[in-house]
């Protein structure tokens, strides 16, 4: 049995270089390298697609369409929810909806999914939770507090804790979804033996990493900004 | 009970715990069925709006999908991060 089974299963984030500051141990983790390779990946597509747009004819090539489909996508999405106010959003989601989607598929690449970490997607959460109350106080001053006593004041703590839960189960959406892909795949390559190894798994890749999470990209995306759209009147 | 200390009692227990809390998986199979379910005679009806149809019904699978994902989240911690005993 113990030739057969190509190594343990893995799917745990570890530690890679350990740095003290202010007294406190900090880790270099899977998750960070993961990130920084991610972003170096968007960066070099975001210089490629500045440079083939500087040069933009009217008739576009092919990195060009792709460049324009994909914002168009983008624009079309805002549009849906935000309608008038989509203007101001539309780049805080593309952002988002970049970082989380090259995060998702990384997976492709060998990499442990940095969104498969609580870190990450909390704090995505965060700036969720962040920019919705912003939102609320900005366009509703006062009336964003009292609305929580609306329907009657009795159902004050239930309104407070839904609107608490949100980033919590904004995140909890990602990162659960992103993790069962990452434990689907580690039992996969860990438990299997190796001739399974060949060809099969880019099956269960297709799902967990391509569909999975294009998939949690888009629902991230249309969540924030319908919860923004909530606060905007 | 003899020669298994109370540690270990814990693990499986927890071991038991983690299988139990994955039964929330019932939930979302059911949900997301009858999603589609009724995506599949909402395209019957109107096979124009396939496409709007099929982008609606994935959203709101991806939504119900959640509780059965909060059963899974329990189920790792009671395995991997041990929150009982020591």
């Amino acid at each position: 049995m113990g030739m057969l089974i190509a190594h343990e299963p893995d799917f745990m984030i570890h530690g890679v270089l350990k740095y003290q500051m202010f007294g406190q141990d900090f880790w270099i983790t899977t998750t960070t390298i993961g990130m920084w390779i991610v972003t170096v990946l968007i960066l070099l597509i975001a210089v490629l697609a500045n440079r083939t747009l500087k040069k933009a004819g009217d008739v576009p090539g092919t990195f060009q369409n792709v460049l324009e489909y994909a914002y168009e996508m983008l624009q079309k999405m805002a549009d849906g929810i935000l309608a008038g106010n989509a203007k101001k959003f539309v780049n805080y989601i593309g952002t988002i909806f970049l970082f989380i989607l090259f995060c998702n598929l990384s997976g492709l690449l060998g990499l442990r999914a940095p969104t498969a970490d609580y870190g990450v997607t909390f704090l995505l959460g965060m700036f969720t939770f962040f920019i919705v109350n912003y939102q609320g106080i900005k366009n509703r001053k006062l009336r964003h507090f009292t609305s929580l006593f609306e329907p009657t004041p009795i159902l004050f703590p239930i309104n407070l804790i839904g609107e608490l839960a949100n980033p919590l189960s904004i995140s909890l959406r990602l990162f659960a979804n992103l993790l069962s892909g990452v434990i689907i795949m580690g039992l996969w390559y860990g438990m299997m033996p190796i001739f399974v190894n060949i060809g099969i798994p880019a099956a269960l890749h297709v799902y967990c990493d391509v569909f999975s999470g294009a998939i949690q990209t888009y629902v991230f995306c249309m969540l924030t900004m319908v919860y923004i759209n909530d606060k905007m009147e | 009970m003899n020669g298994i200390s109370g540690q270990d009692f814990i693990f499986g227990c927890s071991a038991i715990g983690a299988g139990l809390a994955m039964i929330a998986g019932i939930g979302p199979g059911v949900g997301q069925g009858i999603a589609a379910g009724h995506g599949a005679s909402a395209v019957g009806r109107n096979p124009g709006a396939k496409s709007d149809i099929t982008s609606t019904m994935l959203l709101g699978q991806a939504v119900a999908e959640t509780t059965g994902l909060y059963g899974l989240v329990v189920a790792i911690i009671l395995m991997f991060v041990k929150p009982f005993g020591a």
